[in-house]
């Protein structure tokens, strides 16, 4: 950082009254920079921090969890904690279960959602801004108010303990926030290419099939992330119309295991926290995997105002 | 011009047009039926559960404003779960907002290793609810979590945070910052940012503005709307605080994290009470309602709208 200020040229080589300005200018920006890398990283070591601790408590063998001063890393790492969380609970179980809800409820929200985004932004029909609008402002609907109906059609149906509930409405329409992102995506795409392949007497059906969606790929990868997220992380809904067991999905089979956990006699904290991490595993590899469309998709959503 | 076309076929158009519009409802319906199954069924459903008595298993029972009575005047938790929850919800509100803006300015200079550090700021929002529960009451454990560690070592005494009555909200609000500063939050400002033009910038350097003149007199004017935007969500996703207290706090220590969606939903699936629990819904609906409202009404004075 010394050398940076040094090897500033306006310091040392401009005439006397501008060399001042100059100078204080470039100091005050250095200064400036320094401010600014100094609150970065120790807000980046705060996010860190969690995830290092919760790796290192993933490995400390039972003597280790409450020893005082804690320490970061245990001096001998025990790599069976990962192999008894399959011990203690059937966690495979929970993993392939919700690898089936995930992969089902995302297809039908891709599905649903780019044909209900193909509609709103290629079809003139009555009542059509009225319509996106209630889309839109069912994004502010909190679901508390609608799960005790819900709830009660799907035991009415007889779905209480099957995937159902946690899969099929997402083939109505797929939420809100995808629907905008894929009508904002598809907005951008000249209308001339379907209007042309209309003229030769494609159907709207491949129009939508073989000319948008292709064109569509970076926007339906950015739909695909966030809803393999959601629905790998979503707790609530299992949570609520799940209940045995062997049907339950990483989160809720991790909570289960968390208060069996806590009733054994010894502490399991460490496999708790090896458990936590195989769960957040699939989501921190995706992220990692596909980070340019995390943020690209909220970039096309044109959210700026 | 869309609407003097329609007007000179009348109402439905050209054959054309009356094609086009079919076409266009076809394409829209999975969305209109599953608004109608699982949003505007279930809230119309839900207000007229909400004046009945329902037990599962049995059926509903006419009983007018009882419920609301029971919620209003009767029912001993339900004032102090919806005041924990306002206060829950300014505390991450005016916290969150704040502290997203500023980490979207800061990672929005240019600076070296900015995609990682936006990366790393982004990670914690992508913890799965359970996991961030289990994590955060051992670091806040109070005897041996390294939060109380750390604390020792400035020489301050850690409070006994999850556990304690006094702290166990502040300990909420401190996870829910630790995991939503840097997430879709953070994201939306950055865009927002993003969009704001650079001669602005230019143009008031030109004129010898200085930083805090450029950010209160341009960028904030600028990304209102974003502001406005990130404070009505935040606002409904906050008093909708449910998932973390019901996994790390279970409402406790004595009653003082249970928040108002906590009592909704042991009412709805602990007790069965669904007219109660109905009428709870509507309260909140309501409420969110009106405060949505008040801050799209107030926003008119701050928020500023280019012309586009």
């Amino acid at each position: 950082m010394a050398t940076s200020s040094q090897s500033s040229p306006a310091v040392t080589s401009s005439p006397s009254s501008f060399s001042r300005r100059d100078g204080s200018i470039n100091r005050s920006r250095t200064v400036g920079t320094l401010l600014i890398y100094l609150v970065v990283i120790s807000a980046g070591i705060l996010f860190a921090l969690p995830f290092l601790w919760a790796i290192g408590s993933s490995l400390k063998p039972i003597t280790e969890i409450f020893k005082f001063p804690p320490t970061m890393w245990p001096t001998e790492p025990r790599w069976q904690n990962y192999a008894d969380v399959f011990q203690i609970a059937p966690f495979l179980r929970f993993i392939i279960n919700t690898v089936y809800i995930t992969l089902f409820a995302m297809l039908g929200q891709i599905l649903s959602a780019s044909a209900v985004a193909y509609g709103f932004s290629r079809f003139r029909f009555p009542g059509r801004d009225m319509l996106f609008f209630i889309v839109l402002s069912t994004m502010m609907l909190p679901w508390q108010v609608t799960i005790v109906p819900t709830f009660l059609l799907f035991r009415f149906l007889g779905w209480i303990n099957t995937y159902f509930p946690l899969i099929l409405p997402f083939f109505f329409g797929g939420g809100a926030f995808y629907i905008f992102l894929l009508r904002q995506f598809f907005m951008t795409i000249p209308r001339d290419l379907d209007e042309a392949a209309k003229i030769d007497g494609a159907s709207s059906v491949r129009v939508f099939w073989n000319i948008l969606l292709p064109l569509a790929k970076p926007a339906l990868a950015t739909v695909a992330i966030f809803s393999f997220i959601e629905h790998w992380n979503e707790f609530i809904a299992p949570l609520i119309f799940l209940n045995s067991t062997e049907k339950f999905t990483v989160s809720i089979g991790l909570r289960h295991f968390t208060s069996s956990a806590f009733e054994s006699d010894e502490p399991r904290e460490a496999i708790l926290m090896a458990a936590s991490l195989i769960t957040a595993l699939p989501v921190l590899i995706l992220f990692f995997a596909a980070q340019k469309y995390f943020v690209q998709g909220i970039v096309t959503t044109g959210l700026k105002g | 011009m869309q609407a003097a076309t329609t007007t000179r076929h009348g109402w439905l158009g050209s054959p054309i047009q009356r094609r086009e519009a079919l076409e266009g409802y076809l394409w829209i319906a999975p969305w209109i039926i599953g608004f109608v199954i699982f949003s505007l069924g279930p809230i119309i459903a839900s207000a007229y559960l909400s004046f009945t008595q329902y037990k599962i298993g049995g059926s509903p029972e006419w009983i007018g404003l009882e419920n609301y009575r029971q919620a209003f005047f009767v029912d001993k938790l339900m004032w102090p779960s919806l005041m924990r929850t306002i206060y829950y919800s300014v505390a991450t509100v005016i916290f969150g907002v704040s502290l997203s803006l500023v980490a979207a300015i800061l990672l929005n200079q240019e600076i070296k290793g900015r995609a990682f550090f936006r990366a790393l700021y982004y990670l914690p929002s992508l913890t799965p609810i359970v996991a961030l529960a289990i994590l955060w009451r051992w670091l806040l454990q109070p005897k041996v979590g390294l939060v109380n560690f750390l604390l020792y070592q400035i020489n301050v005494p850690g409070p006994g945070w999850l556990t304690d009555r006094n702290w166990a909200i502040p300990a909420l609000v401190l996870i829910a910052l630790w995991a939503s500063t840097g997430g879709g939050r953070m994201i939306i400002f950055l865009a927002g940012l993003q969009g704001v033009p650079k001669e602005l910038y230019e143009s008031a350097e030109i004129d010898g503005a200085n930083t805090l003149q450029k950010f209160f007199r341009i960028t904030l004017p600028l990304i209102s709307p974003v502001i406005l935007f990130n404070l009505i969500l935040g606002i409904i996703g906050s008093f909708s605080v449910f998932s973390i207290a019901y996994i790390a706090t279970e409402g406790g220590p004595n009653y003082a994290t249970w928040f108002y969606m906590l009592h909704l939903y042991y009412n709805a699936f602990s007790y069965f009470q669904m007219g109660y629990a109905s009428a709870l819904a509507w309260i909140f609906f309501v409420l969110i309602f009106i405060l949505s409202f008040i801050q799209i009404r107030l926003s008119n004075r701050w928020v500023y709208y280019e012309f586009s």
